[in-house]
């Protein structure tokens, strides 16, 4: 569709920041809730690729995408667990730990997906939202996968309980003060363990998203580092909910303008536009620096030692 | 809570060693039911271990607490808070990055799942209404000024139905003024029966003016009580140090010199959060003299002086000395003899981690005698020198290998007093010297600045405390604002106007 020019582009740019931005989603959430309760998650990436392959793996086994979704949760929450529990002990680093799971993550992946790479599992289903449209390329456009919408609900929900629900206060006075929290009688290292549960359980989601939609199956080049992009995005939205989804669209846009251009014939500096969320990422964190402002909004707890 | 009402607290032979080293032995008190009570001491005398004893934050080894007349086992300061004993602490215990508003509501003991907002809102205005000092209840508590968080700890507890309270030091950060409204209002609910107070303080004019009776603490053990009527501050003060306190202060000799050392212009500057904190600032500084900077805290003089010891930049203005631009380099600072002893001195000026003797040799370290060889250091030169220092400045523990961060506070103020105040000091910043001191510390402190008063030094002295800034200073200043909003020389001051010019913001 060469003559659509600039609309096909934007078109293109549309469906393609949907459907990318999904992983970017689901980790950022996820790490946007580790980072609130004062511990920083670097593992996310292996916990992905984890929770990519047994998604794969047990939609494979079962024949239910969905199951398969359930499955990467549990491994991305025990993978949560494992890095929670090895933090909580003294003197532990926890960004060390979160390089070491990140590699742990990838090679257990790598290993037991092995036998994965050439079976078809039975993928998500798409919803479409005009199956009756005439225009293919709007049509496509307009096929969202149902993991985004369960994510930007997941953004609004989680928005709305860190400011009204008692668990979310919680959680943002662990990660603020930990002595004010244990004056309170609250017990920071029960908190980070569910915080981080919860952000390994949904990194694992968006790893699912991988293997089971786009692009759907099961390599060990699936994942382009995402979870490693979405730590930062964390950091740029600062630590809100929605800013992580605004950011994430931002990102999915960025990482779909390669092949959106592809798709209207520019096929030069394809690898210049692949570049492109990694060269954003950059821009972005050089542009919210401020010589003069602090990050005030950032959780007290992240980076100090405990 | 079933009771209402002040409560009354009894303690008796209470004592906690911590190793070889005995906090407190067999210590009595009573404090009944609706007056408040002072708790005297010096620094390790055993104040804040006593308290922390009988808030549950410390096991005591021995002893028993009747509150009410029963006697209970506190084991926590949640289960205190849940018999209506609460403790206003030094070190604040509110969560910065959260506002006023969702502090109060997260210290209630049971939140509900889901917070409705809109009524906790109108219980919270109605509650501050009956305040006689308002809290902004949407403002980030990391945004606010000392005296304003400390505001919000007393607040908090008496929303939560304190009926005993405990505060260690409550107007170490508040002025006169604003101590004298937190003291009052404490006084007023005591005298209507509805709260008990236990204070810890320094402040003899606090004790009479507004305590009942007092109990007195030397190296853990009573050293007496009784009612402040019956007590002169000499004689308290006796008990406390165990004989009469030697008038150590120094006198001034001489007038400051006509030269100006260190001048500052229309200096302007913004807080972190963008905020502008200084709005054109102007002062002069002469040799020989102390300028005393008072004011409310939150009025830009934290960020005077972060300016002044260059961690700060300024947006606008000028600062000179001996008439030269001065630009914070090293070298200039070495040239001009800067020194400065800034707020918080651990986190500020000395490196915690590092020794004393380190820290100690921060100013000179790249000179010699201790850089004579190249780049390798003289550490033995280094370690003697810091021996020497260590004694003329009575730091404790005399140990050069310690860690600054394990000293306490009052012998890390010493210490980089001692720092700052070695080798050629021509201007010297001062904030705050003798926060959270006992009085044979402040007094050392004290004279040290007036011996280098007098040998000519120009010393800015920015201080929360008026009574320092008086005793001390030959001009006095008051900043409101971020501006310079009194000015006046020592003798003609009028405490009137000060107190009008801190209030007015």
């Amino acid at each position: 569709m060469a003559d659509l020019g600039a609309a096909g582009v934007a078109l293109a740019l549309f469906g393609g920041a949907i459907r990318a931005s999904t992983p970017f989603l689901f980790v950022s959430l996820g790490e946007c809730l580790t980072e609130l309760s004062g511990r920083i998650n670097l593992g996310l990436e292996g916990t992905l690729v984890c929770g990519a392959m047994s998604a794969y793996g047990a939609a494979l086994l079962s024949g239910s995408p969905w199951l398969g979704v359930l499955a990467a949760a549990l491994v991305g929450a025990l993978l949560g667990a494992l890095h929670a529990g090895l933090c909580s002990l003294k003197r532990v680093n926890d960004i060390a730990v979160g390089i070491a799971l990140m590699v742990l993550g990838t090679g257990l992946a790598f290993f037991f997906g092995k036998p994965l790479i050439q079976p078809r599992a039975p993928m998500l289903p798409a919803l479409h939202v005009c199956p009756t449209c005439q225009f293919a390329p709007l049509r496509a456009a307009l096929d969202i996968n149902p993991l985004f919408l369960i994510g930007v609900a997941l953004a609004f929900v989680l928005r709305w309980g860190l400011a009204n629900t008692r668990p979310g206060l919680v959680l943002r006075t662990v990660g603020d003060s930990s002595e004010a929290a244990r004056a309170m009688g609250y017990a920071p290292l029960w908190v980070r363990l569910w915080a981080t549960m919860a952000g390994g359980a949904l990194a694992g989601i968006g790893g699912a998203f991988l293997s089971l939609y786009y692009p759907g199956s099961w390599n060990e080049g699936l994942s382009s580092g995402q979870g490693l992009i979405a730590v930062a995005l964390v950091i740029f939205a600062r630590w809100r909910p929605l800013a992580c989804l605004f950011a994430s669209l931002l990102f999915g846009a960025a990482g779909a303008l390669g092949p959106a251009l592809q798709s209207i014939g520019v096929h030069q500096g394809t690898y210049l536009f692949n570049a492109a969320p990694y060269a954003l990422t950059l821009a972005i964190m050089i542009a919210s620096a401020s010589r003069r402002g602090t990050r005030v909004s950032a959780p007290g707890e992240l980076g100090a030692m405990h | 809570m079933t009771a209402s009402g002040a409560a009354s607290l009894e303690v008796a032979a209470m004592s906690k060693r911590f190793g070889a080293n005995i906090a407190l032995a067999d210590v009595d008190m009573r404090v009944p039911a609706g007056t408040l009570h002072a708790l005297l001491g010096e620094n390790g005398a055993g104040k804040s271990t006593l308290v922390k004893c009988i808030i549950g934050s410390y096991r005591a080894d021995q002893g028993d607490i009747l509150f009410d007349g029963r006697e209970v086992a506190i084991n926590g300061p949640r289960a205190a808070r849940a018999l209506g004993l609460g403790m206003v602490y030094q070190h604040f215990t509110l969560v910065g990055g959260m506002t006023v508003a969702e502090n109060m509501v997260m210290a209630r003991p049971k939140i509900p799942t889901i917070v409705n907002w809109r009524a906790e809102r109108r219980a919270l205005e109605d509650f501050m209404a009956r305040m006689p000092f308002r809290v902004p209840l949407d403002r980030r508590v990391a945004t606010l000024a000392a005296g304003e968080k400390q505001k919000v700890e007393i607040l908090k507890l008496l929303y939560l139905g304190c009926r005993f309270l405990i505060l260690d030091e409550p107007t170490a950060v508040l002025t006169p003024t604003e101590a004298d409204e937190v003291l009052r209002f404490l006084r007023d609910l005591v005298e209507a029966h509805k709260l008990t107070v236990l204070m810890i303080t320094h402040k003899f004019r606090e004790v009479t003016a507004y305590a009942d009776a007092v109990t007195v603490l030397r190296r853990g053990r009573l050293a007496g009580a009784g009612a402040v009527r019956d007590l002169t501050p000499a004689a308290m003060a006796a008990m406390m140090v165990g004989t009469m306190p030697a008038a150590t202060r120094t006198d001034r000799n001489t007038a400051p010199s006509q030269e100006t050392r260190l001048k500052i212009e229309a200096l302007a500057a913004i807080r972190d959060d963008g905020v502008a904190a200084l709005d054109g600032v102007s002062l002069s500084v002469r040799a020989g003299e102390i300028v005393g900077i008072a004011g409310v805290s939150g009025n830009g003089q934290r960020e005077l002086v972060e300016v002044l010891a260059g961690q700060r930049r300024a947006v606008a203005g000028e600062i000179r000395i001996d008439g030269q631009p001065f630009r914070f380099t090293r070298a200039e600072i070495r040239r001009y003899g800067v020194r400065c002893l800034p707020e918080e001195p651990l986190a500020n000026a000395g490196v915690a981690r590092m020794t004393v003797a380190e820290n100690l040799a921060l100013r000179d370290f790249d000179v010699p005698p201790f850089a004579a060889r190249g780049i390798w250091l003289d550490r033995a030169a280094m370690r003697a020198a810091a021996m020497l220092r260590i004694e003329d400045y009575n730091v404790r523990p005399p140990d050069p290998d310690l860690r600054l961060g394990a000293l306490s506070g009052g012998n890390v103020q010493r210490a980089i007093l001692a720092r700052e105040l070695t080798g050629e000091v021509r201007v010297l910043i001062v904030a705050n010297p003798c926060f959270g001191l006992d009085f044979t510390a402040t007094a050392e402190i004290r004279a040290r600045l007036m011996a280098a008063r007098n040998r000519g030094v120009a010393i800015l002295l920015v201080s929360e405390d008026l009574d320092e800034i008086q005793e001390l200073a030959d001009r006095i200043l008051v900043m409101a604002g971020g501006r310079i909003a009194y000015e006046s020389s020592a003798a003609e001051v009028d405490l009137a106007a000060i107190g009008m010019a801190m209030a007015a913001h």
